[in-house]
């Protein structure tokens, strides 16, 4: 079967990087004026040329994200179920070489993890593993689904990599959607920073989202982890990613996440560093290219950043998280998988995006359909 | 006034309540519409909660709701979606929303066309929400619809009556009302559907979306009232006010 493997191997990480810097004012001027963009459009829009234009880029994103999605931003919550990790990641809190103690939450736990949640006011959750198949399997994610699906709307997932099989195992025990991020499209950076493990396989996560869209997962959500590599270039590597998925599985949305690098006990520093500047101009790009594109936010961006983002073209935010297996019953922040930067509880969250004109959504699906 | 199935409605502006910044800015704009159909989307309120705020808001007498199966990929998804909101909301319309595809969620008409016909056997108020074709029209008329919905534009897009040589069709033709839903983006709009005979509009986005969606709605009222009293006053036709020399035929009066 085809696959987006085949479209990638058509385009040369160089060269797209040399097209991405070199586009120039009349591109950029270009593109803003176009009613349908292009990939070429895009390129000039994350281009370095683009940012004198960025209060444009984030007006024309602030109307386009009201039109279709109206006052309003969905809440979401990570649930963290393990942290065992048999992957090398060298930037992960969860690399099987980081020596922090091992989890995986049992029944009883989750369903204390759950109540914490619920309790918060979420109807939306996102779960999340590292990658230890021998204990944190399709069973486990069976039983899991079976116990959560009673209390939450809608859940998302964002675990190891599946077959198409495996994922249509899940989808009628309610697996909504699938997030999985490729970290880097740069081949090579790739191999340096997932030595060992099974997520060392580059091709095998390329096309995750390929076999997640056969199996007619509702939602798949991609991204790339800003700080190993060129941002531009791997940005864009992203938005082909989505413009092919779009045209192959069109009945599934597809949602974005642009996560800095943070730091974690014994990790790397990030090689490419992104300003605040840049990401806006990132989110906004997205925007532009793509009316209908989920863009989310997590809370690894700091209070004033989240709340400024607000109204460019952001369409879910988390608040409350916590980013170790449970975290949000016991005390200690020891088995977290990176830092977060801000702290506030999802209420107060709430308030400072009612206090903007918009609505905080916590349920937009229902476990029914 | 407009009879569909058992109710009449004063009001041709139906609405919905997605988009708003709050419950109490949408709760004051459906006031201010006069609207007294409201679709609301089921996968947005709870419906195991009664206090939810959403429908809270809507409880009023003036207002019947109008739940949409909006999420739905398929006929089989509709049809258990709109037993539950029979069940949930007592209601027994439902507008039946099924667009696959989410970049411009567009209806699928095939799907659509089967679940009218299995609801209407089950005694549903159907109002299934269809692209803007004739024929397909025409058929679910034959399904026991109770009215159609056919669009002006994709939702959301603002873009007006795009398909307006085609919603002139199937006004012409229709034995049951016929709703413009979906791309009104001005009161414009609105008036220039009430004036070529539509029986009313659905407007959501436009209002919602809107810096001021409670005088949005106003204006949206008056130019639906506007639109239909012109349909029902009889429109000028339209034409150059000059009559041109005629050079084909000028001969004849030498």
């Amino acid at each position: 079967m085809s696959s987006f493997f085949d479209i990638f191997q058509q385009y040369a990480w160089d060269s797209v990087r040399e097209q991405i810097y070199a586009k120039t004012d009349g591109d950029v001027q270009r593109a803003l004026s176009s009613t349908r963009r292009s990939l070429e459009d895009f390129k000039a829009l994350i281009s370095p040329a683009a940012l004198p234009y960025l209060e444009q880029m984030a007006q024309a994103s602030h109307r386009l994200t009201q039109k279709r999605f109206g006052k309003t931003i969905q809440m979401y919550i990570p649930l963290y179920l393990s942290n065992e990790c048999t992957n090398i990641c060298t930037y992960c809190g969860f690399s099987l070489d980081n020596k922090v103690r091992r989890k995986t939450l049992t029944e009883k736990e989750l369903l204390e993890e759950v109540k914490v949640i619920k309790d918060l006011g979420y109807e939306h959750v996102l779960l999340v593993t590292g990658e230890a198949n021998q204990t944190v399997h399709t069973d486990y994610f069976k039983k899991v689904l079976r116990l959560i699906r009673p209390h939450f709307a809608q859940i998302s997932m964002e675990i190891q990599p599946l077959d198409r099989q495996e994922y249509e195992m899940l989808i009628p025990e309610g697996l909504h959607s699938v997030l999985v991020y490729q970290e880097t499209y740069h081949q090579e950076d790739y191999r340096k920073h997932h030595p060992k493990g099974k997520k060392s396989n580059f091709r095998y996560r390329l096309e995750t989202p390929d076999r997640a869209g056969q199996a007619g997962v509702h939602k798949i959500g991609l991204g790339v982890l800003i700080g190993l590599e060129d941002w531009r270039t791997d940005s864009f590597f992203t938005a082909l990613h989505l413009r092919y998925l779009e045209k192959t599985y069109w009945q599934t949305k597809y949602s974005l996440s642009f996560p800095r690098l943070r730091p974690f006990s014994g990790g790397l520093p990030p090689k490419v560093e992104m300003n605040d500047r840049e990401l806006v101009q990132l989110i906004c790009a997205y925007r532009l290219l793509d009316e209908e594109l989920e863009l989310s936010l997590s809370t690894r961006e700091t209070e004033t950043f989240r709340n400024h983002c607000i109204p460019l073209g952001i369409t879910s935010i988390s608040a409350g998280s916590k980013t170790n297996p449970g975290g949000y019953t016991a005390a200690t922040d020891s088995l977290e998988q990176f830092e977060i930067s801000d702290e506030r509880s999802p209420q107060e969250m709430a308030e400072v995006i009612s206090k903007q004109g918009y609505e905080a959504v916590w349920k937009d699906w229902d476990r029914v359909l | 006034m407009l009879t569909i199935a058992d109710k009449t409605f004063h009001s041709r502006l139906f609405t919905g309540t997605g988009k708003f910044s709050s419950s109490q800015t949408m709760a004051a704009a459906l006031a201010s519409s006069g609207s007294e159909l409201v679709t609301v989307a089921l996968k947005r309120v709870d419906l195991q909660d009664q206090s939810d705020d959403m429908l809270q808001q809507l409880k009023t007498e003036k207002i019947h709701l109008l739940p949409n199966t909006s999420g739905v990929r398929n006929a089989k998804e509709a049809v258990f979606a709109a037993q539950l909101a029979r069940e949930a909301l007592q209601t027994n319309w439902i507008k039946l929303e099924i667009h696959p595809d989410p970049k411009y969620l567009l209806p699928d008409p095939i799907e659509t066309l089967l679940a009218t016909e299995e609801l209407a056997k089950l005694g549903f108020v159907v109002l299934p929400y269809i692209h803007a074709d004739p024929v397909l029209c025409k058929r679910l008329e034959d399904c026991g619809t109770a009215a159609v919905m056919p669009l002006g534009a994709p939702i959301g897009s603002n873009l007006g009556l795009k398909t307006e040589d085609f919603l002139r069709i199937i006004i012409e033709q229709s034995r049951v009302p016929v709703i413009v839903d979906a791309g009104i983006g001005a009161p414009s709009h609105a008036a220039q559907a009430m004036e070529m005979g539509a029986d009313a509009v659905l407007v959501n986005t436009a209002i919602a979306v809107a810096k001021d969606p409670i005088q949005m709605a106003l204006a949206f009222k008056m130019a639906v009232e506007a639109g239909r009293m012109a349909y029902l006053s009889g429109l000028g036709q339209q034409g150059t006010s000059a009559v041109p020399s005629s050079p084909l035929t000028s001969f004849l009066d030498v």
